[in-house]
């Protein structure tokens, strides 16, 4: 009976994982497709559509523009973030709940509901449709993100090495510079890497904000995923590969210095 | 984290102030703010002036908009039950480690990095009339026709399956195998069957775990809207609220319509998280979370 039951549950997350890379390669197999049309495998293979995409779909400024929004955003989102993470990690004063809850805010109330509003706010002053508003839009729930990230690894550093480098005479840019920011490397870059990937993957925020000049990849993949029909599905699928490269050798990096539950949700309570 | 007690004194000063203000700043400036703007927004109609509630009277009143509740509604609901109830099941037949755990979970995250659009464009083909999926079904001899499984509601439940359960499980693994579990054994050894433990001793301990995910699921579907779009009938059948607000804010430009139904998809939200948070307040609380496997 316990043999049964743990076969089965073994046999669900098979059958998951097996129409998940059927759906993966799916888009792989058709983007080298010359045609296919309702045969286990296409007859002919091609490279023509990447070529094809390349250039019909201006990929070379998307790639660029979204290699600048999600770099903008790393760096902006961890410095905004990290002197907070700081404070909320070693300070106690009144209200910190309230502030906590206000940055937890952006990351609860889905993207939809609290894009709109901004995105209006953002073409008021004439920054919607602009990279930079493309960028100011995506730190909202990243900000947010990077303080919890880096919160529990600045909880992990003794005080006492700050306290011990203060009394040798360090001025607190030192304390800072020499010994904070280097045991903070690990937090830095999980953080880092964690907002590089959500920054490339996230749609809404990005879609409601973006103009013709300011789209990432994942947006213009949506616009040619919506028209379909109007290119070929090879062409859109190509697209589609270049996309999930673009992803998959962020995540290799990713997966060297994060565990895979970190990118889900940290439930557990701050240690002590 | 400590508890502040009173009289203890309050450990702002300058410095901490100085680092706090640039991302307060920002979350007030880019969310506060516009979120505030926007309910201001919503009771100032452009064709009258002074404030009014006339959009929510529209969207009330217009049948082609307030279905896109129910709509929405019959897509997040069923969504989350199943999604929660699956990832539970298999979070908590998996609590004591797994074969390949490494491995599993890895191939998991994928879905979640690679985002709802390349997914959908994958479930088009994949799932679609000539797609693998309907090519094997009919070469075993299952079916005589292909299934119609994108292009509808089918779809629309297929895409957010496949983005939310593996984000759901994740986190209740992670919940689950953080119980301490001596309490399951001593259960156990006071002679309590699988059913008994599961039901009168885990369950309690799991509910607050549970409750997290059921919001955030729940909150998630009811704000679906790219895969309701290429995988189902944005014109029709799954035309959920979402679309509904984004359609007024860029296709008719009344961004105060716009924000009258972002706050009413907002109070479906708040909604649905109060009845989430009643509904565990019924259940047995035990704040006992032991120090299990991390």
């Amino acid at each position: 009976m316990r043999r049964l039951w743990s076969l089965a549950l073994y046999m669900f997350v098979l059958g998951f994982i097996l129409n998940l890379l059927g759906i993966v390669s799916h888009v792989v197999v058709s983007a080298f497709a010359k045609r296919w049309f309702g045969t286990p495998l296409p007859a002919r293979f091609t490279t023509e559509w990447f070529q094809y995409a390349w250039t019909n779909f201006d990929l070379g400024r998307v790639l660029g523009v979204t290699v600048f929004v999600a770099l903008a955003v790393v760096v902006l989102a961890l410095v905004l973030g990290f002197p907070a993470a700081y404070i909320l990690a070693r300070r106690n004063f009144r209200g910190k709940a309230l502030l906590l809850l206000l940055y937890f805010l952006p990351l609860l109330i889905p993207q939809m509901t609290y894009g709109i509003p901004l995105a209006t706010t953002l073409y008021r002053y004439a920054i919607g449709g602009t990279v930079t508003g493309v960028v100011l839009a995506n730190l909202v729930p990243m900000v947010p993100l990077a303080v919890f990230i880096l919160m529990p690894f600045i909880e992990q550093i003794s005080v006492n090495l700050e306290w011990g480098a203060a009394m040798m005479g360090a001025t607190r840019f030192q304390v800072f510079r020499r010994v904070l920011l280097p045991l903070t490397v690990p937090g830095l870059l999980t953080a880092g890497i964690l907002i590089l990937v959500n920054t490339i993957s996230n749609f809404e925020l990005t879609f409601l904000v973006s103009g013709a000049g300011s789209q990432t990849l994942v947006v213009a993949l949506f616009y040619n995923v919506f028209a379909g029909g109007v290119r070929p599905v090879y062409s859109v699928d190509a697209m589609a590969v270049m996309y999930m490269v673009t992803v998959m050798l962020v995540l290799l990096v990713a997966l060297r210095f994060v565990r895979p539950t970190q990118m889900v949700f940290r439930l557990d309570q701050p240690r002590r | 984290m400590r508890r502040r007690r009173a009289g203890e004194a309050s450990e702002l000063d300058a410095m901490a102030v100085v680092c706090l203000l640039p991302s307060l700043l920002y979350v007030v400036i880019m969310f506060v703010y516009p979120f505030l703007h926007g309910i201001y927004l919503s009771l100032r109609p452009a064709k009258q002036s002074g404030l009014s509630l006339a959009n929510y009277v529209a969207f009330f009143t217009d049948e082609w908009q307030y279905r896109t509740v129910w709509i929405t509604f019959g897509i997040a609901v069923p969504n989350t039950v199943v999604v929660v109830a699956v990832a539970l099941l298999l979070a908590y037949g998996m609590r004591r480690g797994i074969w390949l755990e490494r491995t599993i979970t890895t191939i998991l995250v994928l879905p979640i990095s690679l985002g709802v659009i390349l997914l959908a464009e994958g479930i088009l083909g994949f799932y679609g009339g000539r797609g693998w999926f309907n090519q094997i079904l009919l070469a075993a001899g299952l079916l005589q026709e292909p299934l119609t499984l994108t292009h509808n509601y089918t779809g629309v439940m297929l895409s957010l399956f496949m983005q939310q359960f593996p984000f759901c499980f994740l986190m209740l693994l992670g919940y689950i195998s953080g119980i301490d579990p001596s309490l399951e054994s001593s259960a156990r050894t006071l002679g309590a069957g699988p059913w008994i433990v599961f039901s009168r001793v885990m369950l309690p301990l799991i509910a607050p775990g549970l409750a997290i995910a059921f919001a955030l699921v729940f909150v998630l579907s009811f704000g679906v809207f790219p895969s309701a779009i290429l995988l189902g009938q944005p014109a029709g059948a799954t035309r959920t609220i979402a679309i509904a607000a984004y359609q007024q804010a860029f296709e008719h430009y009344d961004m105060s319509y716009a924000s009258a139904i972002a706050v009413v998809m907002g109070l479906f939200q708040l909604a649905g998280l109060v009845v989430i948070v009643l509904f565990r307040r019924r259940l047995v609380m035990a704040p006992t979370m032991g120090v299990g496997k991390r």
